[in-house]
């Protein structure tokens, strides 16, 4: 049945009437047609997100939740109409519990200062390994901040969590747990509602990074029950400079504020300040607004399509593209969990990743060549850098042809 | 088909790739130093040996792409046997060309074949990387280089 129910909605996908949605695709590379396999960092943008910034700046710009005045009353409620979007999409009780934020990096920034107030020496923040620099980071400075020590989940050699490793490195000295839904550099998706019930056993609070999984998989924080979900607009079609912490109630009301400024006020006088409720606390000073209207278009698009019809197709184009590289002997992915979503990190043989990647440009095809931000899991796998691609919703079947084309052309070239 | 790529990835710099010169550890060298792109994790390590101010032997270690490769084997080649301040002009022309200044492209020699560097400004770095490190060596610095 379920089967079924996916050669349907692949069936019914029509890729070539996306494809049309979004303006870039429709370009030359160095005389040779765009193939844009580079999503993991960031998606293009349909044409209906670039209208919506547009119109905000032709007709309704003014800043928000100030002026009485027509424009003001505009802003302000498509900036709030895309806090309610972002509920919805996210599954959250109350729009209140969606923060704005420039991306899941500053989301997690945000969380990890709040809490240097919580932790003390001798406490314990849990990471995995497969993490993203920017799940590392702020966490290793939360920790020097408080005296608290940073503990990594380790992985198998697949790029999975080892589940009883994880298992183990909780105990009562654990106040926090910071885990990516799906690792960018891996693709890995991680089974977080196991994860997230085995930490609250132990009363411990967990942040999701939801910066690769968001574009790809339906999240519900409320059937999850995570403490924190974070994401960036850009991977999901919107945006640069906009994405969201989801907080539950509780957490975001105890928590201290952020930056100080306009906005995350309610009075003040030189002797103190009362900060505004839950979420302007955390939103100081005029926010991106049209990057916030962008965010709601591009949430309005992908739900038209549906994330799950989305990740069947890209699914489909994973499956394909492992197939098809195994006649290339000299390649290798690096990252093959049981349950990954649609990234191929690969290496080939006596190349490196950045020669790849420059060759691959001078045939049109962007894929991303480096370290993805995840230095320690090259160090596990003992690769400098990888080449990665990473597929979206308007991606082909026959740009994986191409892309195979392309690396059996570099290998040859190289000799 | 990708003819045009020709212009950066010289045979030379295949044949410089897959069979580097001087890649090996000095064991009695005098100064040695890592260089470091954090950009792309390409990592190196240059050793030399000087003598009456002329580099007697330079060699590298590390991991890196065809044309950082190419670049520190090229480079190492041809200063053994130059004077400290011969090596210093080298870099100062080696610079200008990788990042598209006007050169006399004949006082190079056969570092001309990465001329073509300059072209894609993302992998200017990972040409000048040996070089940015043997300025340094030859600065007397200990610190690890990094490009950015």
């Amino acid at each position: 049945m379920a089967i079924n129910n996916m050669s349907e909605s692949l069936a019914s996908y029509d890729v070539e009437r996306i494809r049309q949605d979004f303006p870039v695709l429709d370009q030359q590379v160095r005389g040779k047609p765009l193939v844009y396999l580079d999503n993991a960092a960031t998606s293009q943008k349909p044409k209906a997100v670039i209208d919506s910034i547009v119109q905000y700046y032709e007709n309704d710009n003014a800043n928000i939740h100030r002026g009485v005045h027509t424009l003001s009353e505009r802003a302000t409620l498509s900036y709030e109409n895309a806090r309610k979007k972002v509920q919805t999409f996210l599954g959250a009780e109350s729009h209140k519990e969606i923060v704005f934020t420039r991306g899941a990096t500053e989301a997690i920034n945000l969380v990890a200062n709040a809490f240097a107030e919580k932790l003390k020496a001798g406490d314990e923040v849990l990471i995995t390994a497969m993490e993203h620099h920017s799940n590392i980071v702020p966490w290793q400075m939360l920790c020097k901040k408080t005296g608290a020590e940073l503990k990594v989940a380790p992985i198998n050699t697949k790029g999975e969590l080892i589940l009883e490793e994880f298992e183990a490195l909780i105990s009562k000295k654990t106040k926090f747990a910071a885990i990516s839904h799906m690792s960018n550099a891996l693709g890995t998706i991680n089974p977080i509602k196991q994860l997230i019930d085995l930490l609250h056993q132990h009363d411990v609070p967990v942040l999701i990074d939801g910066a690769q999984a968001i574009p790809h998989i339906t999240v519900d924080v409320q059937a999850l029950d995570c403490e924190f979900y974070v994401f960036s607009g850009h991977k999901l079609y919107a945006p640069t400079g906009i994405g969201a912490l989801y907080g539950k109630m509780e957490q975001l009301e105890q928590m201290s504020a952020y930056q100080g400024g306009g906005d995350m006020i309610s009075v003040v006088t030189f002797d103190k300040t009362v900060y505004n409720k839950v979420p302007y606390k955390f939103e100081a000073g005029t926010p991106n607004i049209a990057g916030t209207i962008g965010l709601g278009a591009a949430l309005d698009y992908v739900s038209d399509i549906g994330i799950a019809a989305i990740a069947a197709h890209e699914n489909s184009l994973l499956e394909y593209a492992v197939e098809q590289s195994k006649r290339i002997d000299k390649l290798r992915i690096i990252g093959t969990a049981e349950n990954k979503g649609a990234i191929m990190s690969f290496v080939l043989e006596g190349i490196h990743p950045h020669d790849i990647g420059t060759m691959m440009d001078h045939q049109g095809i962007a894929v991303r060549a480096g370290h993805h931000c995840a230095m320690p899991v090259m160090d596990f796998f003992e690769v400098p850098a990888t080449a990665r691609a990473s597929f979206a919703m308007y991606n082909t079947h026959q740009e994986v042809d191409a892309l195979m084309a392309g690396i059996e052309n570099l290998i040859e070239m190289f000799g | 088909m990708l003819d045009d790529l020709r212009d950066l990835y010289q045979e030379v710099i295949f044949d410089h790739n897959k069979n580097p010169r001087n890649f090996r550890v000095m064991d009695n060298a005098d100064r040695q130093i890592d260089g470091f792109n954090p950009l792309c994790g390409d990592r190196l390590t240059l050793f030399i040996k000087v003598e009456d101010n002329k580099i007697i032997d330079a060699s590298f270690q590390g991991q890196g792409c065809a044309i950082s490769t190419a670049s520190a084997s090229l480079m190492t080649d041809i200063i053994i046997g130059q004077t400290e301040q011969e090596a210093q002009e080298l870099f100062t022309l080696f610079h200008q060309m990788a990042t598209g200044e006007p050169v006399e492209i004949d006082e190079l020699g056969k570092l001309a074949v990465l001329a073509g560097v300059c072209e894609y400004p993302a992998r200017v770095k990972c040409a000048t990387l040996p070089w940015h490190t043997l300025d340094a060596l030859l600065k007397g610095s200990e610190e690890p280089v990094t490009t950015e």
